[in-house]
């Protein structure tokens, strides 16, 4: 870093791209944060489940004040079909293992 | 962009038959939103992680994110009333408002921000310009952010008080701690993961209202015949009677939506608003960091119409309002349709989405403020050089410190609201200078050091002036608030375009070497990094992408143009 030349931190260009592309290097979220798709698919599976639940059940007046639609159902399975999509994608596309450089504590990686 | 209605009047019979369901639905994503905090604290190591995920998200993570930024709450609640009041010249916001920024961002501007590393976009301008336009821009960014996010969290308080009766206050705080605590944890990553998680929920809350309300009215053609006949032909359509000299309610031609909404206005808020631009630095790579607004383009084009159709059909429905005749007010079209139209379940999701929105409308600012205060002002000019776990404490503290501060806008708000559009305004007025810089900066190599702070300084200055003076005092006529937005952004760029080529005339140029990636026609090493295994697919093509979204953009105008 610019332990050096405290006084220029960052002030030019290259001093920037230098410790920026350095903390890159030590950077840990691409090895640690986890797959946002196993949020997504997650919580729309278990939103999907309850609210197609309550369209399977719903009474008339429900139904009635959703212009005739049964508005819970169609969107249950909407949400339902969107979470499984997303468990699908992840399984078969899983997330690329870290490079074994970047779990090395510490290690600057070379390319 | 910036909401053309103020959504803090919603009336107050508006109360939603909510039950325990719909609660328990609000609870799973409360629940869920803290995970993500709690989940995403391990990834944060250096205060890369903490500000810029690392530079390390792929291309349809941070594409989503930069769409749901911008969906807040006040922005759903904002173009429905817009809508219902304007009619379809609310496609304008869309079309040409932010589609041909967004693509510009990604196929002209990114290779600049990303390749030169820098972190926000203040530190561009101190790479291009000098400390003063850095330090000026840094300041008035993170002032902006902690009122915008105020703003946020009192438009929260408000709906929430009319839709489900809880106590302002109580929304205020319950809202500004989860804020708090997923960003404390996780930084940056944790407000994309949020956002993206928000896009789909706010998807699945839009799509019933929007389906019922057409059914309601008699579908597309019912819609469109009953407000032609209430409203007139023109309602209906996005270019009608909008000749120069010609009267319409948007109290704007086509020269002044083409250049100040189309040009300035859209362009300074897409390209140079870092809340946006965050999004894309965090990408993994260059090309992801240019797929990003292209990415989110493609949404943004038929997200209009889940907004739009609600705030029309709420026009058909209750045709006084906005009016004395009616309670209710433009803003509470969505709220409407959803107290007369959702059943218990699917009701849930569309509260839970409207929360959720206001929440991420909030975060995007917290997170892109706690950057430039850490990195830009604390970093650079109070403590510099030290460690960087000192960093990411510091980032973490002035979270804290600006949720708080939110916290206290919102309160002040809540009792000055007129004060706080004004001062909305106002910082508007900031982003079309600071593009003006921009732009002037990157394709003229000429332009000097010292120019830079002097076309911010100009160019905010001048259209205040316009709006403030000339449009306020009455000096010009110009028929509505909108109208002369348009025209103060397009005098405050020609202001600042001026100023800084006479400044750059009379001042010394900034060195070429010194130049080197942030100029175009200039290169920096990183805008030369090889593609990534599988971004030379056709379809991750940024040209491809970028050009079939604007395109697309046009075509959509015909159907409503004739």
């Amino acid at each position: 870093m610019s332990a050096q030349h405290p006084e220029r931190h960052g002030w030019s260009e290259e001093e920037v791209a230098r410790e920026v592309a350095e903390l890159e290097t030590k950077s840990a979220t691409a090895a640690r944060l986890f797959d946002i798709r196993r949020i997504i698919g997650g919580l729309f599976v278990v939103y999907g489940v309850i609210v197609t639940i309550t369209g399977l059940t719903d009474s008339d007046a429900a139904i009635d004040k959703a212009e005739g639609i049964n508005i819970n159902l169609w969107t249950g399975l909407g949400m339902l079909l969107l979470g499984l999509f997303f468990l699908a994608w992840l399984k078969l596309r899983p997330t690329a293992p870290p490079p074994p450089d970047i779990t090395a504590e510490e290690e600057p990686a070379q390319h | 962009m910036q909401t053309p209605t103020d959504p803090a009047y919603l009336a107050a019979e508006l109360r939603l038959p909510t039950n325990w369901l719909d609660y328990t639905i609000l609870a799973i994503y409360f629940v869920v939103v803290l995970g993500i905090g709690f989940a995403a604290r391990r990834s944060v190591k250096t205060s890369l992680d903490f500000f810029l995920s690392g530079r390390s998200l792929p291309a349809w993570v941070t594409g989503l994110a930069f769409i749901a930024a911008n969906l807040g709450a006040t922005e759903i609640l904002g173009m429905a009333a817009n809508s219902a009041q304007y009619g379809v010249y609310t496609t304008h916001w869309y079309w040409i408002g932010a589609i041909p920024a967004m693509v510009f961002l990604g196929l002209v501007m990114m290779p600049f921000y990303y390749g030169s590393k820098v972190r926000s976009v203040p530190e561009f301008l101190l790479l291009r310009f000098d400390r003063a336009a850095h330090l000026l821009s840094s300041i008035l960014f993170a002032c902006a952010a902690i009122l915008i996010a105020g703003v946020n969290l009192y438009a929260l308080a408000i709906v929430v008080e009319a839709l489900l009766g809880w106590p302002q206050w109580v929304a205020i705080v319950v809202a500004g701690f989860f804020v708090l605590a997923y960003i404390t944890l996780g930084g940056l990553s944790s407000a994309i993961y949020n956002e993206v998680l928000q896009f789909f929920v706010i998807l699945a809350a839009l799509i019933p209202i929007t389906v019922l309300g057409l059914k309601k009215v008699g579908g597309w053609d019912g819609l469109s015949d009953s407000l032609s006949a209430s409203h007139g032909d023109n309602f209906m359509t996005a270019w009608g009677g909008t000749g120069i000299g010609s009267d319409n309610p948007l109290g704007a031609n086509w020269l002044t939506i083409v250049l100040g909404l189309g040009f300035v206005l859209s362009f300074g808020y897409w390209t140079t608003n870092f809340a946006e631009v965050q999004r894309a630095l965090s990408a993994k790579n260059l090309s992801a960091a240019q797929r990003t607004p292209l990415i989110a383009a493609f949404p943004k084009i038929f997200i209009v119409f889940l907004v739009m159709i609600p705030g029309l059909v709420a026009a058909v429905l209750v045709p006084k309002i906005g009016t004395s005749g009616s309670d209710l007010q433009y803003n509470d079209a969505i709220p409407y349709l959803m107290e007369q139209l959702l059943p218990n379940g699917v009701l849930g999701i569309a509260v839970t989405g409207l929360l959720a929105a206001f929440m991420a409308g909030m975060a995007a600012n917290v997170s892109s403020f706690n950057t430039v205060f850490t990195t830009d002002i604390w970093a650079k000019y109070v403590k510099t050089g030290r460690e960087d776990a000192y960093y990411v404490r510091f980032g973490r503290l002035i979270t804290a410190i600006g949720v708080l501060a939110s916290i206290g806008t919102a309160f002040l708000a809540s009792s000055f609201s007129n004060i706080m559009a004004y001062l909305q305004t106002l910082f508007s007025f900031f982003n079309v200078p600071m593009f003006v810089v921009f732009i002037i900066g990157m394709f003229w190599k000429r332009a000097s050091v010292k120019s830079g702070f002097w076309g911010l300084i100009a160019g905010t200055t001048v259209a205040m002036l316009n709006y403030f003076w000339i449009y306020k005092q009455g000096v010009i006529d110009i028929p509505s608030d909108q109208g002369a937005n348009f025209v103060s952004a397009i005098a405050g760029f020609v202001a600042g375009a001026v100023v800084m080529v006479a400044v750059s005339l009379f001042t010394a140029p900034k060195p070429t070497a010194e130049l080197q990636g942030l100029v175009y026609g200039t290169r920096s090493p990183g805008m030369s990094e090889p593609p990534a295994e599988g971004d030379d697919a056709w379809y991750r093509k940024p040209a491809l992408l970028g050009w079939g979204a604007v395109i697309l953009a046009a075509a959509c105008y015909i159907p409503f143009s004739f």
